[in-house]
């Protein structure tokens, strides 16, 4: 399309030139600006455009400033001249002119005079003030254009002190009957306001009529200044939250005029104005919250997804959502909003939704970990955008257990990125993070950040390093693997390293370098001489070096190097460095003295600093005796200069006499005053000072460091080590056949070692985000040896398996079946108590020990080869779980069983223990390759109350499942009639695209016990209770008897199997409460007799006791 | 909305509204890096950009870019469509606009923007309340601009 574009521009001249259509010759020869324009696109060099465009501007100057000029000509004239300054050459002497052209232009001519004036001048040039008189006598112009123009003029930019001038007539024009000059108006006073707070206080009530108007663009650039000042004080206008909230519904409701309406959504911009003014007032604000909860539902319905207008509100909504005071159901919804902007192939609405993800982690973090894939991908995005604010969010995130990943992500960014504002705040980041989680990372960070960073970065690092963490031996560790780590990097290539790195080098070298052994000090100070020798080393790092020399000359050979150094820099011409030459010169010397002034392990011990430089008051006495004249300081010395007009002629006054260095070492300066006195070391002044207040607070950080360095390097060996075993799947006989499984494999773009490679690396950056829950993220936190060599075991049995029957692999499930098969397998695999895998927590086993459930032939066909496979690690479970609604994501949820398949899908479901509910979930995995159709599933049971939570049918019961994905749905169950097992009965019916509908049954049964939870009651409430209980059931159960006390050995049992509550145990007589969600007790009395439990229950609900006694006797057989 | 550039895709730059003080010296870096910036990336890619402490909202119709800078908590989406109106603007005011209409007239297009976009803030979005104002003022206007439409050949802008 350019290249057209670019062709008629070259074809313009010749056809501009050609003069025979009339048309053409009319811009010819009256368009100067169409003449110049031309003109450039003729040239070829840049050189030529430059003299074309001064040649330009010298004819333009003249005409300007010719008196014959008529104001028509000289609009034109202000239109090039505006060209050239945007082709950026200066045409400052055609200010004054666009000013005097919009003061004495007729209406059209004032336009692009005012124009001109916009383009030329910002609010803070001098000639601005010239145009204020224009204003004035524009604003009360009848003529409706012109005050236009004035209010446009203003609202862009008017000098700060003349507002007062104009204020009166634009306030004014808030009551003029044409709406333009009223919107006009009030976005003036919104400039004003902006500018100058507090000379529009008075008129706050004028805003308020301007918010009534009847025309929906004045209250529309009324919000603007609303917006603002709610920004600076929301506790003031919590009274409008209601007029703003009804103002919000009659938009969203559709009752502005359609005019207002942008792709067929209502005044999308009002909207989202409205939103964002709404959430600064509900923050922190229950009250103000619960009014807009409402109307924010509305917002999110009425937004459906299907245009960039929608998504941006739907953006808005989202975080309006997340800042105000929660309501659980808009946090869902908002959630999922997330979920699908995350998802989004488009590119925009992915950054939104990271970017969303990163407003939202702090609050929920737990919708990181559902989209943990996603972010993982968009980590290796190949936009450094998105990248960007991944690791934003990867920030966010970040805890003790991930920190070195996430850190390592951040520091590959530094490698790649050239922007050096993306560097600097990336690296304060990573140092922001290594101070909260110290590690070697630093040096990485030194070497990249370089001279870029902050320098109290450096500063706070030594710090660090001095004061040390708690224990003395690993203080020493540290410091001597920091000694260790730099005095080999001095020794490879020094000459790299950036400055503040190498004074960082030098500082732990001068302080810490005697705790290593085997290391010379003679060692370390012909390493620190060469940094002296390098050309590219400051003056400031050549100081740093010498007073890290000046700690460490000891020994024969220290003192002839530090000789040598003394004698190359006493005759330096830098001052500073000729000091720091003679206190070394001095201080190898005289080792006694030395050890005095510069004491090691001096780190933490308060210096004393007389500020009031008092011991030297014999020496200024003194030298006043001795005729010295009066010390004045430097302002007072400059006056003195400027009074004596004439020339000085006298010589100036020797120096005194005073010994630099002598004095200076004293009170043991820093090399360089203002960097070390920001506290960071035994040099600094300010600690003492500071207190204990400057320490870090280092409670609870886990520590990454260890002898050799943080462990961080090695983790990810061992990721890539499991990720390199060669899956039995892979092994080389096979390949041929996975191959060919291969093309079949729903995930279309990533291979199977590869999602496990991002799986790991999602299970190392979002470790430690949810609860105990999410245990298969959990469970990989922290890959103890142990457990990684069981795992290695595994593998190899089960590659050597596969080599021996290549037959069974025939039978391991289709690829296609995957994601859901393996699941399925776990599950399985985990209810079978031999199999016990770690993370599964005790109740879980016990409660789901008798799920109902319909397996898949391929289960059954080939226990042992899919044991052999499946167990080591299970990945494929995060799949399903990590499909969990948001709000039970954080909670432990049962295995996932599989209800039933067909071809084209497959249900599984898992359920989630609340304290005052049971949340069942069911998954639908779509496995065909086409999209399901006007999806339905009812769920329905005799005992149980089914409530419907959410899922992806809340807004119509037609649903869409797309190929390969899986939609949940979500319900709260409680008990309405108790029985030993109750049954939920479901039905799927869907439609394959040119299919007929299907339906699929399925039941799923959940055992009592799930929906039992503790009561806990004193003994006193149990007794009454007890009174007024009428359903009772007694029996004999077996009692334990492996110990001294079988009474206490078998509640317990009870109570761990069944949640239920031992109220008190008397001797041989035990009392136990439990409930059944919700609020229905039942109260349990055990007494032993003869060898058995004769157990008594009681209960207001009908048949519990007898399920309950039920359980209780399973319980104790299984025991 | 912190300033609002237009540039071609040779770098040139058609059209710029600074609503921050700004020296010139500054402004015309920034325009410089940012033109650099964005030509640089390619055309998959995000129309978002973090540059500096700003967020730069971008997006190419045809030989154009139009690009705004916005603070970082502002809407992006919504940016994206304020551009989008703007073009929508210019489209109906030239009659299907391109490149040649916004270089020939661009004093029009700036009386365009700030009838749409006062002080950096969308002042009118309704389509035809903008263009009324602007018909209003056109219409003392003689009609001396030619339209270079009679002469040359249109180049439709595709959004």
């Amino acid at each position: 399309m350019s290249d057209v574009v670019e062709k008629t521009l070259t074809a313009l001249p010749s056809l501009l030139s050609l003069d025979s259509q009339p048309g053409s010759a009319k811009l010819s020869s009256t368009s100067k600006l169409g003449n110049l324009i031309r003109g450039i696109t003729e040239l070829t060099s840049k050189h030529e455009e430059e003299k074309l465009i001064q040649r330009e501007l010298t004819s333009i100057k003249d005409q300007v400033s010719s008196p014959n000029t008529s104001m028509r000509q000289m609009k034109e004239l202000m239109v090039r001249a505006i060209y050239c300054e945007m082709l950026g050459y200066e045409a400052s002497f055609s200010y004054i002119h666009a000013i005097k052209l919009a003061q004495q232009g007729s209406v059209l001519d004032k336009r692009v005079g005012y124009l001109a004036v916009s383009l030329f001048l910002n609010e803070s040039h001098e000639l601005l003030l010239l145009l204020v008189n224009t204003v004035l006598k524009d604003l009360q112009s009848t003529n409706l254009i012109e005050v236009c123009m004035a209010l446009t003029v203003v609202s862009q930019m008017f000098p700060k002190d003349m507002i007062p001038a104009i204020l009166p007539l634009v306030e004014d024009k808030l009551n003029h009957p044409k709406e333009i000059i009223r919107r006009k108006a009030v976005l003036a006073l919104y400039k004003f306001y902006l500018i100058a707070p507090n000379q529009v206080q008075h008129i706050h009530n004028k805003f308020r009529k301007a918010l009534c108007d009847k025309d929906p663009g004045v209250m529309t650039a009324s919000l603007h200044i609303y917006l603002q000042l709610i920004k600076e004080n929301s506790e003031g206008y919590k009274d409008l939250t209601a007029s703003f909230v009804t103002i919000l519904k009659q938009v969203v409701g559709g009752k502005l005029p359609m005019d207002f309406n942008y792709h067929s959504v209502p005044a999308p911009w009002l909207q989202i104005q409205l939103l964002r003014i709404l959430s600064l007032l509900g923050k922190n604000d229950q009250s103000t919250s619960e009014i807009m909860y409402e109307v924010l539902d509305e917002s999110l319905r009425r937004a459906e997804m299907n245009h960039n207008i929608t998504y941006a509100i739907l953006y808005e909504c989202v975080k309006c959502i997340y800042t105000i005071q929660p309501k659980s159901e808009l946090l869902e919804k908002a959630a999922k909003c997330i979920g699908n902007f995350v998802l989004s192939p488009k590119i925009n609405l992915k950054y939104l939704g990271l970017k969303a993800l990163t407003y939202v982690v702090q609050q929920d973090p737990k919708l990181a970990l559902q989209h943990q894939m996603t972010i993982i991908e968009c980590l290796d995005h190949p936009d450094l955008i998105i990248k960007r604010e991944t690791l934003e969010l990867l920030f966010r995130i970040t805890n003790g257990q991930n920190v070195t990943v996430i850190v390592e992500k951040m520091l590959d960014f530094l490698r790649i990125s050239k922007d050096d504002y993306t560097t600097i705040d990336l690296v304060g980041k990573v140092a922001e993070l290594a101070e909260k989680y110290p590690f070697e990372t630093m040096n990485t960070v030194f070497s990249l950040g370089g001279d870029m960073m902050q320098p109290d970065i450096p500063n706070s690092f030594l710090k660090l390093l001095s004061e040390g963490f708690d224990s003395d031996e690993e203080d020493r560790k540290l410091r001597l693997f920091a000694v260790d780590s730099y005095v080999s990097l001095l020794q490879s290539e020094p000459n790299k390293l950036p400055q503040r790195f190498l004074q960082v080098i030098s500082w732990v070298l001068g302080e810490y370098s005697h705790l290593s052994a085997e290391l010379e000090p003679a060692t370390v100070m012909t390493l620190l001489s060469k940094l002296l020798d390098l050309k590219h080393t400051s003056s400031e790092t050549k100081s740093w070096v010498l007073m890290a020399m000046t700690k460490l000359c000891e020994g024969g050979v220290a003192i002839s190097v530090a000789q040598d150094i003394y004698e190359t820099h006493s005759s330096s011409m830098d001052t500073v460095l000729r000091q720091r030459a003679q206190e070394l010169q001095h201080l190898s010397q005289d080792s006694e003295l030395r050890g005095r002034v510069l004491p090691r392990d001096a780190g933490l011990m308060p210096l004393e600093v007389d500020s009031s430089l008092s011991f030297l008051d014999g020496f200024v006495s003194e030298a006043l005796a001795a005729g010295a004249a009066p010390y004045k300081p430097p302002h007072q010395r400059q006056e003195e200069l400027a009074q004596a007009k004439a020339l000085s002629l006298e010589p100036y006054s020797l120096s005194l006499p005073i010994s630099m260095s002598s004095c200076s070492i004293a009170d043991r300066q820093s090399p360089t005053l203002m960097s070390m006195s920001s506290g960071l070391s035994g040099d600094s002044t300010d600690l003492s000072h500071k207190g204990g207040s400057t320490t870090l607070k280092l409670d609870g950080v886990k520590r990454v460091w260890g002898r050799e360095g943080y462990l961080a390097q090695r983790e990810p060996v061992e990721e890539t080590a499991q990720v390199e075993v060669p899956s039995p799947l892979r092994s080389p006989s096979q390949q041929a056949e996975a191959d060919s499984t291969q093309s079949q494999t729903p995930t279309p773009t990533v291979t199977p070692e590869l999602e496990q490679d991002k799986q790991q690396l999602a299970s190392s950056l979002f470790v430690g985000l949810g609860s105990q829950s999410s245990v298969c993220l959990m469970g990989k936190s922290d890959p103890t040896p142990q457990r990684f060599r069981r795992k290695a075991q595994g593998r190899a049995s089960s590659s050597g398996a596969s080599e021996k029957t290549p037959t069974s692999l025939g039978s391991t499930p289709s690829p296609v079946d995957n994601l859901l098969c393996n699941s399925l397998l776990d599950s399985n695999l985990v209810s079978e108590p031999t199999n016990q895998t770690p993370q599964a927590s005790q109740s879980l086993d016990t409660t789901n020990g008798n799920c109902h459930e319909e397996l898949t032939d391929v289960k059954e066909n080939n226990p042992s080869l899919i044991h052999n496979n499946e167990e080591p690690d299970k990945p494929k479970d995060l799949c399903l779980s990590s499909h969990l609604p948001t709000e039970l994501s954080g909670l432990s949820h049962s295995e996932i069983t599989p209800l039933c398949s067909n071809q084209s899908v497959n249900l599984s479901a898992c359920h989630v223990q609340k304290e005052d509910s049971l949340q069942l979930v069911i998954f639908i995995f779509n496995s065909s390759d086409s999209a399901l159709q006007q999806m339905q599933l009812q769920v329905d049971s005799g005992e149980l109350k089914v409530n419907y939570c959410l899922s992806l049918i809340t807004d119509s019961p037609v649903e869409e499942v797309r190929s390969h994905s899986v939609a949940v749905c979500h319900y709260s169950v409680t008990v309405k009639r108790p029985s030993v097992h109750v049954e939920v009965l479901g039905m799927l019916s869907y439609q394959l695209p040119g299919g007929t509908p299907q339906t699929i049954q399925f039941s799923h049964k959940l055992p009592l016990t799930t929906f039992i939870r503790p009561l806990t009651l004193s003994t006193e409430e149990y007794g009454s209770m007890w009174l007024a209980f009428s359903q009772d059931t007694k029996q004999n159960l077996t009692l334990i008897n492996d110990d001294q006390d079988p009474l206490t050995t078998t509640l317990n049992v009870l109570k761990k199997k069944l949640q239920l509550h031992v109220v008190e145990i008397i001797g041989v007589e035990g009392i136990v409460a439990c409930q059944l969600v919700q609020d229905q007790p039942c109260l349990m009395h055990c007494r032993v007799h003869a060898g058995t439990l004769a157990v008594w229950l009681r209960s207001p609900v009908p048949d519990l006791p007898d399920c309950l006694l039920y359980h209780c006797q399973r319980a104790l057989q299984e025991h | 909305m912190q300033f609002m550039l237009l540039f071609s895709r040779q770098g040139k730059l058609r059209l710029q509204k600074w609503y921050v003080p700004l020296s010139d010296k500054e402004r015309k870096k920034i325009s410089r890096d940012l033109v650099q910036t964005i030509l640089a990336r390619k055309p998959k890619m995000c129309s978002f950009l973090e540059w500096r402490d700003l967020k730069i909202v971008y997006k190419r119709y045809a030989s154009l870019y139009f690009c705004c800078a916005v603070e970082d908590q502002d809407n992006e989406l919504i940016t994206l469509e304020i551009i989008h109106r703007y073009v929508e603007l210019l489209d109906k005011y030239f009659g299907s606009v391109c490149e040649l209409d916004i270089i020939f007239n661009f004093e029009k297009a700036y009386f365009i923007l700030d009838e749409f976009l006062l002080g950096g803030e969308a002042q009118e979005t309704s389509k035809k309340n903008v263009l009324k104002a602007i018909e209003q003022a056109d219409l003392l206007q003689e009609k001396t601009i030619f339209h270079l439409q009679s002469v040359l050949e249109k180049n439709v802008i595709c959004p």
